[in-house]
């Protein structure tokens, strides 16, 4: 009985339910690029065993995405896993600024979390909490929404991969259903323009991820990365752009 | 779905779902303090929006690794759509429904 009375009194604080309505708002599009993941496992070639495995497991959609064509060519160990971190690059970037919430616990409350914060999760919840807490108190209510917005977006990817390997034949992957998944990280996107620099670094990040697109194991991603970040930390110490940019920090 | 599992990538996955574990957490898995060099708290400010930006902007403009060459993809017209919503009226669902809204039409039933 003691988890489930421990999900109960989860479930009625006001924190974790926050979290798990503002999951719930952007969950079509997670659930739709969930199906469409789905879908592609279903047809890349992999066992049923295999599918369910990466479905159930791995909860990196675009990695996912990305490492079936390689596994089905059969390429080594070591280029899939080169491919899946230069994809999952951005959350390395998000885990340094996570660092400072996440301290106080342990390390395997750390790994779980980690494991289970997604873009969507993350944006929502530097959007709520801008600064980590100050006090046990504080800090323990910022976890609560963070869990809320976790479980709510595992519960609804796993469901919709599941449902997306189940129904693999019956939707056309023609209908490019995936292309939901983008644009809920294009929303995102947008939410995360808040300086001109920033922009400029959207801007500057997707031309050079384009330009060195033929670059192997995804490294374009490292590319456009250290490209925008370059662009900008110079321009920032110019006169016309600093003001502006410090004003909206 | 084939009936027969490979080992081999069992094993793959199993080491994806650790790179997953590991790049979710990468910095903060180290225990020891760790106080931020300023150039680094510096990037911060650029590097989540890059990172991003560079996942998904091939993925809207590209197709089979090349530039597409043609203003008839649907995928243009619902990154319009999505960022004209978010624009105008803020919130993740609505780029994303605006965004399908614009997207379904032209490449279901026009094959853009």
């Amino acid at each position: 009985m003691k988890p489930l009375q421990r999900f109960m009194r989860l479930w009625r604080d006001a924190e974790f339910r926050a979290g798990a309505r503002d999951m719930f708002s952007v969950a079509p599009g997670l659930a739709s690029w969930g199906l469409m993941t789905g879908v592609a496992m279903a047809n890349s070639g992999m066992s049923t065993v295999e599918v369910l495995l990466m479905g159930v497991l791995v909860y990196a959609g675009s990695s996912q995405l990305a490492a079936l064509p390689l596994i089905a060519a059969g390429a080594p160990l070591w280029v899939v896993l080169a491919t899946a971190f230069c994809v999952n690059l951005r959350f390395v970037v998000f885990s340094a600024h996570l660092r400072d919430y996440m301290m106080h616990l342990s390390l395997p409350q750390r790994l779980w979390r980690g494991y289970l914060t997604t873009d969507l999760t993350y944006v929502l919840f530097v959007k709520r909490h801008p600064k980590p807490g100050e006090d046990a108190d504080h800090r323990q209510q910022q976890m609560r929404y963070l869990v809320g917005s976790c479980a709510l977006g595992w519960v609804s990817w796993i469901t919709l991969s599941l449902v997306g390997i189940a129904f693999a034949h019956a939707i056309p992957p023609a209908w490019g259903l995936g292309f939901a998944g983008i644009l809920a990280l294009l929303g995102i996107l947008c939410s995360l323009v808040s300086t001109k620099l920033r922009a400029l670094s959207a801007v500057v990040a997707g031309t050079a991820a384009v330009a060195a697109f033929a670059l192997p194991l995804k490294l374009n991603i490292l590319v456009g990365i250290a490209a925008a970040v370059c662009v900008c930390m110079l321009l920032e110490k110019t006169a016309s752009l600093a003001p502006t940019a410090k004003a909206q920090e | 779905m084939q009936s027969d599992t490979d080992l081999w990538t069992v094993i793959t996955i199993f080491a994806m779902v650790a790179c997953t574990v590991v790049t979710r957490s990468f910095f903060f898995i180290p225990s020891k303090p760790w106080p931020m060099p300023s150039w680094l708290k510096r990037g911060l400010n650029y590097a989540p929006i890059a990172a991003l930006a560079s996942v998904i902007i091939p993925e809207m403009v590209m197709s089979q690794g090349q530039l597409i060459g043609t203003w008839q993809d649907a995928r243009l017209f619902a990154v319009l759509a999505g960022v004209a919503w978010y624009y105008f009226k803020r919130g993740i669902f609505g780029t994303i429904v605006c965004g399908m809204a614009a997207y379904l039409p032209l490449h279901v039933g026009l094959g853009w």
